[in-house]
């Protein structure tokens, strides 16, 4: 095979060589020219491409949480706005000594094991830029403290941020909610980036929530350009957030305030509504939680606190606590008697009571001969089974129903329990019974199957008062508010009866108001919480058996221009525990000065404002002291 | 005029302007990869650079004869440096590839691209050429590659290994030996890719699987090719200008002023800054692949053919890696990249190219 070839030469090998170099030479120019196009292609064809991606790796985008909008009163006095806060954020990306890092900040800061934990657990869910809050509402010593030493922490992102803030506290706490950071499924339903972003809270309760839309504004952005190791080489541009919108309630926020006050150690709720347009001025319910706390993000024990209190400051009473509304249902019914016919002068003699059948329903008193009017004033049961014995109480529901008892209210960010107003056909659909003459008795004094909230009572005052049906509203919601299918007549015999409750010789003449010129007329309401077969009257004995007191009212009588209702769970009495608060808030209406005197006297002897009081009594739970008002103990 | 004495006429002055313009421009690119700053890259690089240009002119004026003298005794000595960083390396506990000196660390696998070819050359010059069709052709010369890129591979540094392996084959090719040897070679290369690819360590594998797909990994090992991507790219045409490179200064590429400085210089330079650089080392190859066909020995034909591979092999893989054509294998741009050793290897193979240029100018053709 070999000897076929040329014999090889140097000659041979020379050309060959020549040949071979060239040929290496052309490939690397190949090679070479195959380079610059692919250059050439990445720089001219690609090049929009990456422009785009070395921008985004250049400049990082950082939200910045929109202030929220303010809540104001009808004076456009806040009830909720925001305040400085400053704040201290970790980036994880940025964080490349976390144990060094944490620990300084650790003793820097005093932070507990708690909220060590919590860092810790949100730095490991966490990736890259989004930041893990260290401290919020820092004080400015605090603050000044790490940002001196900031070179020295990396990773640490201090920021002046806005906190939600609530001047008056816990008054406004049922009535405006709270916010708070949003929960891993709020972020997943929005899907919004500035959900994670710290500092960023939506509304989770009541009005807040209900407005979390006008309320939210809109977050600014600032372009900052980083290293790939996160460290922010400068300012690129800001743009400016905007403040969310204003929401302007038809609550008086000092009023709101006041009667939050004048609740005092007690359990219950105050309505008050305008009677020319179903303005609500205030609404209470006390005690309650104060929302600053559940904004920046409430402490397990004082959540635990607020739990185990038997007050229940986290239920909002005056729409979802259910009462059996007592003798407040009287006008009423005296209003649905004279429709059916009744004459207001006609006479019935109490003797202490009602005989139906064999059973014998009690008065309160023995009132003799008395006409409806007086009936309303003495709160005298006697007259009133006789009306609901005559008419039954299937003439009585729907004038309860008509003045709004049983009704849900469109009312923004409530939550009602609109309780019963029970009627023949009522019992029959819920129990399959039919309707008997005693339920009929227990229905028409405000017991029995009959359960009503504090707002419905405050409704139906304000519609007695105006003779309009009116619709209780926060916000200027228009409403028709047209006037009642009463007669003139029924409804004078039912104001009537209220003024001589207060101004006559009734249940709540020492609630008379210390004004000249304008008087209230009201309604007192005792509800039994226990059967009166348990022996007790709810006078006396444990805190929670005790009977509610309630109170309705409207002032001024001749011309009413407000109405309200009190109600204080297990108070003992209408007359006793409701009226007197009741008077000192249509005190205020017209004299704020001599209301605010009484009630200074009143809070000097309960211990202070309702900040001092809950303050102590949070001390006093942490250190594991028992400090219910009525122990158990006193049963 | 006034007169050119001879041994200034001598000088390669082209020569010398070339590598003084490719360096420079080097220099320039780390002095704003430094964040414009001399220091700690482009002032050492540039002493380093000048040092060596010296040695490499000092080197061009020995005769051809010395190197030849002394191939395999100084591939024999790196082969034993070779195996010295392996059991030091292995007493260390980990990987090793270089030893150090005092005043720079040594890397014997780079002195191998060098040694390599000068062993081979002196093989092939010595063949009578009647066996160049023959069995002692092959097995003297494969032993010859295969010992150092073997060891290469121990260490492991695929990227050299195949550097050695490249050097050695092209001189075996430009020798004469039978054109289908390398023909069935590279077809037997092709079949076996999966096996070799299976004796691969497993982080070299990922480099190879992420380079067929920057895209699946871009955080992890796809960033430095996905970067380096976006640098080049978004440099454009005329470049984002002289110190203006945001990739780079703000550390997004990585390496940005070793292995992956050409991505750094196109971000700011543009393609025009590339295709000048580009242009740059075709002259530098030209220059080498013309002393080679004009070399008056056999020797030095072989010696300027493998050391134009040995340069070229730098030049295309770093420009394959960083323009996402090649997988990472951590190979240096020639002149350009920042460090002492790629620099020593260059500057050395161009020093015996230019020996190799004298001697043909000054002696007379010698093919034996």
């Amino acid at each position: 095979m070999l000897g076929k070839r040329p014999p090889i030469t140097e000659a041979w090998r020379g050309f060959t060589f020549t040949r071979r170099t060239l040929l290496v030479g052309g490939g690397q120019m190949v090679v070479g020219a195959a380079l610059a196009a692919r250059l050439g292609y990445i720089s001219i064809i690609d090049k929009d491409r990456y422009v785009l991606e070395s921008e985004s790796n250049r400049v990082n985008l950082t939200l910045i949480p929109p202030r929220r909008g303010w809540i104001v009163d009808r004076n456009g006095k806040a009830l909720a706005n925001n305040r400085v806060s400053l704040r201290i954020d970790i980036i994880p990306d940025r964080l490349h000594d976390k144990e060094l890092v944490l620990g300084r900040l650790q003793t820097l800061l005093r932070l507990d094991g708690d909220t060590m934990e919590r860092i810790n657990r949100d730095l490991k869910a966490a990736s890259g830029y989004q930041p893990v809050a260290v401290a919020e509402d820092m004080t400015e010593a605090e603050y000044s403290s790490v940002l001196v030493r900031l070179p020295d922490l990396p990773g640490i992102a201090p920021q002046r941020g806005f906190a939600r803030n609530y001047p008056t506290g816990a008054a406004v706490g049922h009535l405006i909610g709270y916010v708070g950071t949003p929960n891993a499924e709020e972020y997943e339903k929005a899907k919004d980036p500035l959900y994670i972003t710290p500092g960023y809270k939506i509304g989770k309760d009541g009005l807040e929530k209900y407005f979390q839309e006008m309320l939210k504004g809109k977050p600014g952005a600032k372009r900052v350009e980083v290293t790939a190791r996160g460290k922010v080489i400068r300012e690129l541009s800001t743009q400016p957030d905007v403040q969310g919108k204003t929401v302007h309630l038809t609550i008086d926020a000092d009023l709101q305030e006041f009667a939050a006050r004048r609740m005092g150690r007690e359990s219950g709720a105050a309505v008050v509504i305008d009677c020319l347009n179903g303005d609500i001025l205030a609404f209470v319910s006390m005690p309650s939680f104060d929302p600053n706390s559940f904004s920046d993000g409430i402490s397990t024990n004082e959540y635990a606190w607020l739990r185990a209190d038997d007050h229940q400051p986290l239920i909002n009473k005056a729409t979802r606590g259910l009462y059996p509304p007592g003798s407040t249902l009287k006008p009423m019914a005296a209003i649905a008697a004279v429709e059916h016919g009744v004459d207001p002068s006609e006479r019935h003699t109490c003797v202490g009571g009602y005989r139906l059948g064999r059973r014998f329903f009690r008065c309160l008193g023995t009132h003799g001969s008395i006409d409806m009017p007086t009936a309303i004033m003495k709160s005298c049961n006697s007259y009133f089974y006789w009306l609901a014995h005559r008419l039954g109480y299937d003439a009585f529901a729907p004038t309860a129903k008509l003045l709004g008892l049983g009704e849900e209210f469109q009312l923004a960010g409530s939550n009602q329990r609109y309780g019963t107003i029970p009627d023949s056909a009522w019992k029959l659909r819920k129990y399959d019974q039919a309707w008997t003459a005693s339920d009929s008795l227990n229905a028409i004094i405000g017991q029995g199957y009959v359960s009503v909230n504090p707002l419905q009572l405050a409704v139906m005052s304000a519609r007695i008062a105006s003779g309009r049906r009116l619709y209780p509203r926060l916000i200027n919601r228009q409403f028709k508010n047209e006037p009642l299918p009463f007669s003139p007549e029924a409804l004078a015999i039912a104001r009537l009866g209220m003024d001589l409750v207060v101004n006559g010789a009734g249940t709540a003449v020492r609630s008379r108001l210390p004004l000249d010129g304008i008087t209230m007329g009201g309604k007192t309401g005792t509800a039994q919480v226990r059967g009166l077969a348990s022996g007790s009257r709810g006078q006396s004995g444990a805190w929670k058996y005790r009977d509610h007191g309630l109170f309705v009212c409207f002032a001024p009588v001749e011309n009413p221009r407000y109405a309200a209702s009190v109600v204080i769970e297990h108070g003992m009495g209408g007359s006793r525990a409701a009226a007197p608060v009741a008077k000192d808030i249509f005190t205020f209406l017209y004299d704020r000065e001599k209301a605010m005197e009484a009630l200074d006297t009143f809070e000097a002897g309960w211990g202070g404002t309702i900040k001092d009081r809950m303050d102590r009594d949070y001390a006093a739970w942490k250190a594991g002291a028992s400090t219910g008002p009525d122990p158990e103990a006193a049963q | 005029m006034i007169p050119v004495p001879p041994a200034v006429q001598r000088f390669p002055w082209k020569l010398i302007a070339l590598l003084c313009a490719i360096a420079g421009f080097g220099l320039l690119v780390l002095y704003s990869a430094a964040g414009g700053n001399w220091s700690p890259w482009a002032w050492q690089q540039g002493v380093r650079f000048l040092v060596f240009l010296g040695g490499a002119l000092v080197l061009g004026r020995l005769p051809l004869r010395l190197f030849e003298n002394f191939s395999y005794l100084a591939y024999i000595g790196v082969v034993i440096l070779l195996v010295a960083v392996e059991a030091l390396g292995f007493a260390g506990g980990g990987s090793q590839r270089w030893l150090n000196l005092g005043f720079m660390n040594l890397q014997p696998s780079e002195l191998m691209k060098v040694a390599i070819v000068l062993a081979l050359a002196r093989f092939y010059a010595q063949l009578p050429p009647g066996e160049t069709r023959s069995w002692t052709a092959l097995w003297p010369a494969l032993l010859l590659i295969g010992i150092p890129a073997g060891l290469v591979m121990l260490q492991p540094d695929l990227g050299t290994a195949l550097a050695i392996s490249a050097s050695g084959v092209i001189v075996m090719f430009v020798s004469g030996l039978p054109f289908w040897w390398f023909a069935s070679a590279v077809a037997a290369g092709a079949a076996a890719v999966p096996v070799l690819f299976s004796f691969l360590h497993d982080y070299q594998q990922k480099r190879i699987l992420i380079f067929l797909d920057p895209e699946s990994d871009p955080l992890g090992a796809g960033y430095h090719i996905t970067q380096s991507k976006i640098a080049i790219g978004s440099g454009g045409v005329g470049g984002k200008g002289f110190l203006n490179g945001s990739q780079s200064h703000l550390d997004y590429l990585p390496e940005g002023h070793t292995d992956f400085i050409f991505s750094t210089m196109v971000e700011e330079w543009g393609l025009i800054g590339g295709l000048a650089l580009l242009f740059a080392f075709f002259l530098l190859l030209r220059w080498s692949t013309r002393v080679a066909l004009r070399a008056r020995a056999r020797y030095g034909q072989l010696v300027a053919a493998g050391l134009t591979m040995t340069i070229f092999f730098y030049i295309a893989i770093n420009l394959m890696m960083v323009m996402g054509l090649a997988p990472v294998v951590g190979i240096p741009l020639p002149l350009f990249s920042y460090g002492g050793s790629s620099m020593l290897t260059i500057m050395t193979c161009i020093g015996i190219i230019l020996a190799i240029e004298t001697d043909s100018k000054t002696g007379t053709r010698r093919l034996h």
